[in-house]
């Protein structure tokens, strides 16, 4: 973080932010694949999500905060955080048209093929994307940005997985 | 029996740092290292001997498997200690703003 | 039996909804968490009918799986006792907190929090799988935690590190138990677990992980060697909290852990029933002697939680049937007349701005509300005969002399005269007296927080009825049932999942 550029750049020096710039995608990607293949390989929705969650802590440190609030705001993470945990309560809830709460209800599907264990891809889905990747930004963030706003609370929900 | 001798010695270092040190931050540590500590003693006796790791594949059976639920119990105590290291961090940051300081000795407006 | 996963729904639900839509609508949250937390009382109301009109406990899968493999939610009649208390309490709380909390910024983060927490605690009681305890058991912690350094002051935030530090350690000495148990058991559900121990006759391992979850939960319970974090904790929080902490949350945590996994699980044994009882009257006395010397209330208050909360223990540690029935009896009456105490605290700091006691004086004419319930609340607490706290302590002693430990009998009746003194010090230097210039001002505080301070009083005054024959057999008596039959327990399960 120290390193910077001997321009008025904000964020690193150019060589940094160009390989940021072609790995960011790659990672996103490779954070996308892990959530999406979660249920018939290793990995799922956590370390997805954190690897999703990675790649936006990457193009922060390189662009400086600036950058990164101007492409997802405060205010959008902690909306799309509470919508993933209300999601996540939504398909378990949905579980009861299969009779219990949480349980699986559509269909299984044939296993080892992309489309089959049910509920388990989109809680996956629910939980990496916007949960895991966005809290851990969001606790990433609310520390790089706790000393310049003293008046907001640090505060991070427990994770009931 | 080493491997599980040496966890217990790493969850021992982690206390020694909770209880001894003095700066904040070194304290966070500790707690961390307890829980990796406790993370690594989950993972570990869910292996057995020649135990692979527990993946069902299409084409073969597998028998020797390690026990997969202690891995998702170590998943899990992670993610709450995320929460915890989270919250700690945004504490001593707070706490340093306020008093000035990371050494819990001169942090003492409350008595008792 | 449909209903009991909305104990851990409702709160989750409507924690993540008022942050994403509390924003809008100012009374949205206010009316958001009273009405959730009243709909959790209803329900938990309905829960001990339900209980009491079938003997054996309800068991719901969830996800559809049978419980050695998924993580069933077990409410049997000491689960419908205790979640009774938590969601009435809750649901005062929850009223009081409409006024209390105008006085913060960030009202909105308060009640996500505090639904988190109460989420957390229901799932600890109803949860019927080993982890899936400590995890709730986490999500209470954490919510707490934060709770507690809610207003971002430099004692704030000390107290709540100091807690949150020693809360930190406490839970990892519990994973690791789990993890010990795990290794020797290879199961985690509770009932599984008891009848695999059983099999496996006397264990070295289980001592070791007793040892271990005493030191983790006791230090959730603030029993004497573990209370440090307390005293700094409960007058570090707002009122409210601090009425949630001492109320329920150390007796959800702490308390009905130790009793579901020691009784329930392990099988009770002499030597952990003499250190039970140790504990108990050491923490009744030390926690006695220093609420004597303190001139903040809440801290006064506080202290005293550890000497009511060692009388629970002792009770406890007793083991005979009476014994236990007073500690549950008085477990009950502890989180009303504390929690009573804790919202009196603050709305004497709500009115007057201090809660320091030499600084207050003469409040009784100003506000006769709050004077009347903390009488009625210091007097049930110090038990003087028609409140409630007489006859659980009077339970207590009782049992006490009849297993022939009168030593303990007379600590605790040393420890109700210390109760006694220092709530007539708190009583006389706030309400009586005279009234110093700068309280001239003082108003009695606003309509709910007069509410819910009343209903809680009002029970206090006839929580004494719980010993007749006809509710007790509701309520105590069946919870006592639980405790008494120990490792039955999992044959009462089993028995209910082989008729279905």
């Amino acid at each position: 973080m120290k390193v910077k550029s001997k321009s008025n750049d904000k964020g690193m020096s150019l060589i940094v932010k160009t390989i940021t710039r072609i790995l960011v995608g790659l990672i996103l990607i490779y954070g996308i694949y892990i959530i999406l293949y979660g249920h018939i390989s290793p990995g799922g929705g956590f370390a997805g999500g954190f690897i999703v969650a990675l790649s936006y802590i990457l193009f922060m440190l390189a662009f400086g905060k600036e950058e990164i609030l101007k492409r997802i705001p405060q205010k959008m993470i902690s909306i799309f955080e509470s919508l993933g945990a209300i999601m996540f309560l939504v398909i378990a809830l949905l579980g009861f048209t299969g009779g219990y709460f949480f349980s699986n209800w559509l269909p299984k599907g044939v296993p080892f093929k992309f489309l089959s264990a049910g509920t388990i891809p989109i809680s996956n889905i629910a939980l990496a994307l916007l949960e895991v990747s966005l809290g851990l930004f969001g606790i990433f963030l609310v520390l790089v940005l706790l000393k310049f706003a003293p008046k907001k609370i640090s505060q991070t929900d427990g994770e009931g997985e | 029996m080493m491997t599980y001798f040496l966890c217990l010695v790493l969850f021992c270092v982690g206390l020694y740092a909770i209880v001894r040190k003095r700066n904040i931050i070194k304290i966070i540590i500790g707690i961390v290292i307890c829980e990796y500590a406790v993370n690594l003693f989950l993972v570990l006796f869910a292996y057995k001997i020649n135990g692979r790791s527990p993946l069902y594949s299409p084409d073969q059976e597998i028998t020797t498997m390690a026990d997969p639920l202690p891995q998702a119990l170590a998943l899990t105590s992670i993610v709450i200690g995320l929460a915890t290291t989270a919250l700690l961090v945004g504490m001593a940051i707070r706490l340093y703003e306020k008093y000035g300081t990371f050494d819990i000795t001169k942090i003492n407006h409350l008595k008792g | 039996m449909k209903l009991i996963p909305l104990f851990v729904i409702l709160p989750l639900a409507a924690a993540f909804l008022i942050s994403l839509l509390g924003k809008q609508k100012r009374f949205f949250c206010d009316i958001a968490s009273a009405s959730i937390t009243f709909i959790l009382f209803v329900i938990s109301l309905a829960t001990i009918f339900n209980i009491n009109s079938q003997i054996l406990p309800m068991i719901y899968k969830v996800g559809g799986w049978l419980p050695p493999m998924g993580l069933p939610l077990v409410v049997d009649n000491l689960t419908a006792f205790m979640l009774l208390i938590v969601n009435f309490i809750a649901f005062i709380v929850s009223l009081y907190s409409i006024n209390y909390m105008e006085k913060f910024t960030a009202k909105l983060k308060f009640y996500t929090l505090f639904l988190l927490m109460l989420g957390g605690m229901n799932g600890v009681l109803i949860s019927g799988d080993i982890f899936n305890l400590y995890v709730f058991f986490e999500l209470a912690s954490i919510a707490s935690y934060a709770l507690v350094a809610y207003g971002n002051k430099a004692e704030e935030l000390e107290a709540a590190f100091k807690y949150m530090a020693m809360g930190a350690v406490g839970s990892l000495f519990i994973l690791l138990g789990i993890a010990f148990l795990y290794s020797n058991a290879s199961t985690l559900n509770m009932a599984d677990l008891s009848q695999v121990l059983s099999a496996q006759g006397t264990n070295k391992a289980v001592t070791f992980v007793g040892i271990l979850f005493i030191l983790g939960f006791g230090i959730k319970t603030a029993i004497v060697p573990f209370h440090a974090w307390l005293a700094d904790a409960y007058p570090a929080a707002p009122a409210p909290i601090s009425a949630m902490l001492a109320g329920v949350v150390t007796k959800s945590l702490g308390i009905y852990s130790i009793v579901r996994i020691f009784f329930n699980i392990f099988g009770v044994n002499p030597s952990f029933l003499n250190l039970l009882m140790f504990l108990g009257a050491l923490s009744i006395i030390v926690g006695g002697l220093l609420a004597l010397g303190q001139t903040d209330t809440k801290r006064m208050f506080a202290y005293s939680s550890i000497s009511q909360v060692g009388y629970i223990i002792l009770g406890l540690g007793i083991g005979t049937p009476l014994g236990i029935l007073g500690a549950l009896f008085h477990l009950f009456n502890h989180s009303m007349f504390k929690s009573l105490l804790f919202l009196n605290s603050g709305a004497i700091e709500y009115a007057t701005g201090t809660r320091n006691l030499e600084k207050l004086g003469g409040l009784r004419e100003k506000m006769p509300v709050t004077a009347n319930t903390s009488l009625i609340a210091s007097m049930a607490v110090s038990g003087i005969p028609p409140f409630n706290g007489f006859f659980s302590k009077l339970l207590i002693i009782f049992a006490c002399i009849k297993s022939n430990h009168i030593g303990y009998g007379i600590w605790a009746i040393v420890g109700s005269v210390l109760t006694i003194s220092y709530f007539m010090k708190f009583q006389k230097n706030a309400f009586f007296g005279p009234l110093p210039k700068e309280l001239k001002d003082a108003k009695e505080v606003p309509f709910l927080m007069q509410a819910s301070m009343i209903i809680l009083s009002i029970v206090c005054l006839l929580g004494g009825m719980v010993m007749l024959p006809k509710i007790s057999n509701y309520f105590t008596e069946p919870a006592k049932t639980v405790l008494v039959q120990g490792k039955d327990y999992s044959n009462l399960i089993f028995k209910v999942l082989n008729e279905k």
